[in-house]
């Protein structure tokens, strides 16, 4: 007990560690002031406002080899380096790498976290010019505004066109959205598990865990952190919720089934019984430490304003029409959260407009989540797909 | 899933390769394109024909594939190829889109030919097929002498298990041809040994002594 205490007293927990990277994150980061405001699809304009970002590899000298990619939800812009707040791998370290699909010997790489998000670009946690924490005196943010945040620091990066911008969930709703509104600057375009607008059902499940956080009494109307509060239990059961949308019936039984958890009978009780109970609490645990409550329901709710055809007239393949991108999309079959359906719709669009798609249905039975792990398949067509797109650009 | 590319190896394992090791099947496919066309191909396995197009006629040629494998390694080679069906996927395509439509080896193994060849021809203005004739003169031997459904090195498979659902003869699918509404605008066929079979005969003698069969149709 009293060592513990003492270990903790030296290094300070996830939850601290976390809300010091609104700020001042462990990442680069590019402030952008007056004379380059950002103006929001809800008509506000939010200035001043920086961008965090990691960068992976080396900007070749004709200023070619530049990926971008873009994280989902729950994610930020360390991809393949141990996370600053969680000490863990980068969250996509399987594909990203010297030597990996995402080849960083080859490639420059460049990961921002998410206007809106809580890793050190400006969102509800981070500080306004007034000195007040934003809470929910930020405007709210969709996912073009986002794309906008982000091309303003490719521009920063001296980038004009990128090699391709990657994604997958609502990093592919991001990638998707770049080919629209910068088709020039995307030379391939590879988005992953997601769709071109969120789902009636999706929407509902976000609803579902920003009401949990606002019926948290401790979420203060948004205000928490003034208060030196954080609505844990309702961003836990926001999480756990979204947890079970990320897996399938079938990894979840795989993983779990209906075993007990370090006990030999039920407890005629609520206690986490079930193993899938204790994992699932685990989880929310987990996330409420490191993540902002106000950044998830301002993020949730971008991917749920997200309806790419809603800007072109209703009409997908519009938001394609003349643009050269080369197109790759995945979709994994045991999905149920951005089904193959939605992947097939992009697709029917792109080559509607006659835009050079690919797109491959990987057979897997771990769900949503599986773009986030070892998964061969994905692997080998990322490689093949972005390969042929270097050597088509000259890049070695 | 892999079904039907394996189906291709095998058909074509006896096709005899062209001067570049190129599958002289694909070759005689290639000539009936015209440099710089739009290409649909139709069950494109891994690419190679697309590949072909390409890089010799200039073309812009996109695929669909049934197969994994198949879509993986056309896109490793920079090919943009969907993962898909001739029977569901072509449907979705809008009028005009390509040139060329090209379903190479592929239609006996479809649900509804009929209407996969109908959808070729509203998607593209051309199509190219080509498939095993059944009416080649060692499948009629083979059925006369055995009385067994005919099995030879290039179609091993049993009656009971064999992807190949809808197999024709030349005959039939001139039949099918004018059923569509469709015109032929040129044919050719390869003897059992990949040679083209050098006769401007009457269709009996194409359907007796050609093992494969490409048309190049277009609408009338």
């Amino acid at each position: 007990m009293a060592a513990s205490s003492a270990a903790s007293a030296q290094a300070p927990s996830i939850e601290v560690l976390a809300r010091g990277e609104a700020d001042r994150p462990h990442s680069a980061v590019v402030r952008f002031g007056a004379d380059k405001p950002l103006r929001l699809d809800s008509g506000a304009v939010l200035t001043p406002f920086q961008i965090a970002y990691q960068t992976y590899g080396t900007l070749n000298a004709a200023r070619s080899n530049a990926i971008l990619l873009c994280h989902a939800l729950s994610g930020d812009q360390h991809v393949a380096n141990v996370n600053p707040v969680t000490g863990k791998p980068g969250w996509w370290e399987t594909l990203v790498g010297p030597g990996k699909p995402i080849d960083t010997d080859r490639f420059f790489v460049i990961c921002s976290n998410v206007l809106g998000g809580c890793m050190g670009t400006t969102g509800p946690s981070s500080t306004g010019p007034d000195g007040q924490v934003y809470g929910l005196g930020l405007p709210l943010v969709t996912i073009r505004d986002m794309v906008r945040a982000q091309a303003m620091l490719v521009d920063h990066l001296g980038i004009e066109r990128l090699l391709a911008v990657v994604g997958g969930s609502m990093g592919g709703m991001q990638v998707l959205q770049w080919a629209a509104s910068y088709p020039e600057r995307v030379f391939a375009a590879f988005p992953m598990a997601t769709a071109a607008r969120h789902s009636a059902q999706n929407i509902g499940f976000h609803e579902v865990g920003r009401q949990a956080i606002m019926a948290d009494p401790d979420w203060r109307s948004g205000r928490y952190l003034e208060e030196g509060l954080s609505p844990r239990r309702g961003l836990a059961v926001a999480r756990m919720a979204a947890h079970i949308t990320y897996m399938s019936d079938t990894s979840l039984h795989r993983k779990f089934g209906r075993r007990l958890q370090a006990r030999d009978d039920r407890t005629f009780s609520f206690d986490a019984d079930f193993q899938v109970e204790s994992y699932l609490r685990h989880q929310g645990e987990a996330f409420v430490d490191r993540f902002d409550a106000n950044s998830y329901l301002y993020v949730t709710r971008a991917m749920d304003y997200f309806d790419l055809a809603a800007d072109y007239g209703g009409v997908l393949a519009n938001a394609f029409k003349g643009g050269r991108t080369r197109f790759c999309l995945v979709s994994f079959t045991s999905d149920w959260l951005f089904p193959t359906a939605d992947s097939r719709a992009i697709v029917h669009a792109l080559n509607a407009a006659g835009a050079p798609v690919s797109f491959a249905e990987i057979v897997t039975d771990k769900g949503h989540d599986a773009f986030l792990l070892e998964e061969p398949e994905l692997f080998a067509i990322a490689r093949g797909f972005l390969d042929a797109v270097a050597r088509t650009l000259g890049v070695s | 899933m892999s079904d039907r590319s394996a189906v291709l190896d095998l058909t074509m394992r006896g096709a005899a390769l062209g001067d570049s090791g190129k599958r002289i099947d694909l070759l005689m496919v290639a000539d009936m394109v015209a440099p710089g066309s739009r290409v649909l191909d139709v069950g494109c396995s891994d690419g190679e024909l697309m590949e072909l197009l390409a890089t010799r006629r200039g073309c812009d040629a996109r695929g669909i594939e049934l197969s994994r494998e198949g879509v993986n390694a056309a896109v490793a080679r920079g090919l943009a190829v969907i993962q898909g069906d001739a029977d569901v996927d072509l449907a979705d395509y809008p009028d005009d889109s390509f040139d060329y439509v090209i379903l190479s080896q592929t239609i006996q193994a479809t649900r509804a030919p009929k209407k996969v060849l109908e959808h070729m021809l509203r998607v593209g203005r051309r199509a190219i097929v080509s498939f095993p004739n059944f009416g080649f003169w060692r499948m009629r031997l083979d059925l006369l002498l055995n009385g067994r459904m005919p099995r030879t090195d290039n179609l091993p498979y049993s009656w009971h298990d064999t992807p190949n659902i809808h197999f024709c003869t030349i005959r039939d699918f001139v039949a099918l041809v004018d059923e569509v509404g469709a015109r032929i605008e040129s044919a050719a066929a390869l003897d059992a040994a990949g040679q083209k079979v050098r006769f401007t005969a009457p269709w009996w003698v194409w359907n007796l002594l050609g093992e494969q069969a490409v048309f190049l149709l277009t609408r009338k």
